[in-house]
């Protein structure tokens, strides 16, 4: 894919790669449709329920049909509404959900742009989507809308600096932005990944990365027992569907990413098992991160605003300082 | 120029987290409430003065959809008062029969509380597990009477129906079991940081405060003040049997919610006693006339309902229908603090300390 990309754009290969990106569209698209049922399965047994069961065999087919549903239903804009923003928002909250997974090395040869920016560019990216969020909160002209918004817009604020911060330490580790270069300074045993040297970092990540992607425990955004469903109260059918949409593509997202970061990527956990595929260790450490995101849901209540920013601010901020300092003074010690 | 303005956010009467159609406008600075004003009465069917115009068996089915949660207690608060008023004698079995279902009302009305208090807070699995334990008490109960919600099953004098053979087996499987998902329950809420985080501290009052206010129920205790009825003013079979009242000190969400879990135990402590001196035979209804015609008086009778002090005050002319009636919802009464707590909180305290009051909207409008 990489070398695709080196090529002089010639008609051909712009076909070619444009037939990738399709086919990548339907598999995220899949992806998607599947990590809600599996979500609502998962939740489900969870909670002493079933889940779905009605369509299909073991109502495989209920999200299809939810998604039928919404394409089908009425497109309401309130009267109020400020009706550019209104249709604007949930393309500027969806678009970047999709352009941050260009980045993602799936096994060494599977993965579309090996950027040598590739962490910044999803990290730059993905603060695009807050825009989305705070701009649906305003054009929906409701208050509920308006308070979802703002809260989105403080929590990305304060949760994007050290989810970057977090991941410092391995930029230093690797001497290296690009993605794939991260997955290859990890080894073959799963005591070599970034892991367990950045374990500290890893923790701040992963609070981090919950509170960007808007879970449970920081869904203040649409904290549905204040705010009713927050900033997207006033959207319907399939403009409510693209939120949804971008929601579970940055779960598809940052399992990716956390994976490749500190799950060793497509690396296996011992080098024995090197003979299986390297893509199917990679699903396997992704579908668990996705899991725990839904475990997570099942599980934890919401923290509250004040409490959110103060842990942002005066907690992880702080941490991912003095890892990013300890890592410099480790390598400082242990590389000469 | 940058205009800022108070944002005025009606809250209600559609909003999931408002337990019913109750509606609270609030005035937001940022999300800071300035100003808070509830408004009641969606809800309201004029029980009171519908009682006026039926005789007293009559009235049983009204209160049970006073506080729809607790049915049991608000059945009992009836016949109470005019058994009081007409010096009934109540049969042994029938009264076991009362108190077992009654504390096992509290069990379940503090369930559905624990379960829509953590939903509140934004936790979603409690409230599925709180409900599929209440289900077994709500079996029970319609193994009773046959109704799962509106249970009408007492009667001046006694109960309805007796229990069915078995029934008082049940009742006594269920309480171990109840036991160990209150553990579970405890190992999996009760500790969690987030949770503590966002109860502790909130909604605080002192006893002064408290008492002026006429809270009553967790609502009061939880200042530290030791105010329960079945201890203050025993009634029913309350005496007969040891059980603690829990008490908190400091007057906040997390001292209610620890109080109601703890009364969850001791109930179960109640039943376990009375399931074992339950009489193995007896009637389950006292003598009384055929038409229920009170003497001309006044009475007021009260008893501890899993949201505090439930009264009825009967003005009785002597015929078969109250000349006045009037209940003491304990929701009504606990809400009226509300405005006051709320001031300077956030918009999400809003939710934990409305929940932490524990009202029903059908007692609060009645």
């Amino acid at each position: 894919m990489n070398e695709l990309i080196q090529q002089t754009f010639t008609w051909q290969n712009g076909l070619i790669f444009l037939g990738w990106g399709i086919v990548f569209l339907f598999i995220v698209l899949g992806f998607v449709t599947y990590a809600i049922y599996f979500e609502r399965k998962v939740i489900g047994w969870m909670q002493y329920r079933h889940g779905p069961t009605r369509l299909g065999p073991f109502g495989m087919f209920q999200t299809i049909a939810d998604i039928f549903k919404l394409l089908i239903k009425e497109d309401t804009i309130p009267k109020k509404a400020d009706r550019a923003l209104f249709i604007l928002a949930p393309v500027i909250a969806y678009v970047p959900a999709f352009a941050v997974l260009a980045t993602i090395p799936y096994t060494s040869t599977l993965g579309f742009a090996d950027l040598n920016v590739g962490l910044l560019y999803y990290a730059a990216l993905s603060s695009i989507s807050t825009i989305g969020i705070v701009l649906a909160g305003w054009a929906s002209n409701n208050k509920y809308s308006l308070l979802g918004g703002m809260r989105s817009a403080a929590q990305m604020i304060s949760y994007e600096i050290p989810l970057v911060l977090s991941v410092v330490g391995i930029i230093m580790m690797n001497g290296s932005l690009s993605l794939r270069t991260i997955v290859e300074g990890q080894g073959s045993n799963f005591w070599e990944w970034n892991l367990f040297p950045q374990i500290v970092g890893f923790m701040v990540f992963v609070i981090a990365a919950v509170s960007e992607l808007n879970r449970t425990p920081f869904d203040l955004p649409e904290a549905e027992s204040e705010l009713v469903a927050g900033y997207h109260v006033e959207y319907s059918g399939f403009r409510f569907a693209f939120f949804m949409l971008a929601e579970y593509v940055y779960v598809f997202a940052i399992s990716a990413l956390t994976t490749v970061l500190f799950l060793g990527g497509w690396h296996p956990p011992l080098a024995a098992l090197d003979v299986i595929p390297g893509l199917l260790w990679f699903v396997l450490k992704f579908s668990f991160c996705v899991f725990f995101l839904f475990w997570l849901r099942a599980t934890l209540p919401r923290i509250r605003v004040d409490q959110l920013m103060s842990l942002g601010w005066k907690v992880l901020l702080p941490i991912a300082l003095a890892n990013i300092f300890v890592t410099a003074v480790c390598l400082e010690i242990f590389s000469k | 120029m940058i205009r800022t303005e108070e944002l005025l956010l009606n809250v209600g009467p559609q909003h999931p987290s408002t337990h019913g159609v109750f509606r609270i406008i609030v005035k937001l600075d940022g999300e800071v409430i300035t100003d808070a004003t509830p408004v009641m009465g969606y809800l309201h069917r004029g029980t009171e003065k519908l009682a006026e115009n039926l005789n007293y068996t009559q009235i049983i089915p009204y209160t049970d959809r006073m506080d729809y949660v607790s049915a049991m207690t608000n059945n009992y608060v009836l016949v109470h008062a005019v058994e009081k008023l007409m010096d009934i004698e109540v049969p042994e079995r029938a009264e076991f029969l009362r108190l077992i279902v009654m504390e096992l009302q509290r069990v379940a009305s503090h369930l559905v509380w624990w379960g829509t208090y953590l939903l509140d807070i934004g936790a979603m699995s409690p409230f599925l597990y709180a409900f599929r334990d209440r289900e077994i008490i709500v079996d029970l109960f319609n193994e009773l009477c046959g109704a799962r919600l509106t249970y009408n099953y007492m009667r001046v004098g006694g109960v309805k129906w007796d229990a069915p053979s078995g029934w008082i087996d049940k009742v006594r499987d269920f309480i171990p079991h109840m036991r160990k998902r209150l553990d579970e329950y405890d190992r999996l809420v009760s500790g969690n940081e987030i949770f503590l985080a966002r109860i502790k501290g909130v909604g605080q009052y002192d006893q002064e405060t408290a008492i002026n206010y006429g809270l009553s129920g967790a609502n009061l205790r939880s200042t530290g003040v030791d105010w329960d009825l079945r201890r203050a003013e025993p009634y029913s079979l309350y005496p007969r049997f040891e059980f603690d009242v829990p008490l908190g000190s400091k007057g906040d969400c997390y001292d209610r919610y620890v109080i109601r879990i703890q009364e969850i135990k001791e109930s179960l402590r109640i039943l376990e006693q009375a399931v074992a001196q339950f009489p193995s035979s007896g009637e389950t209804m006292g003598k009384v006339p055929r038409v229920i015609r009170p003497p001309e008086g006044e009475i007021y009778a009260r008893i501890e309902s899993p949201r505090g002090e439930i009264g009825c005050y009967i003005i009785s002319k002597g015929k078969a229908e109250p000349y006045r009636l009037k209940f003491r919802r304990p929701s009504f009464v606990n809400l009226q603090i509300l405005p006051k707590l709320l001031i300077g909180e956030t918009m999400t305290n809003l939710i934990t300390i409305l929940g932490g009051v524990d009202i029903v909207v059908g007692e609060v409008d009645c």
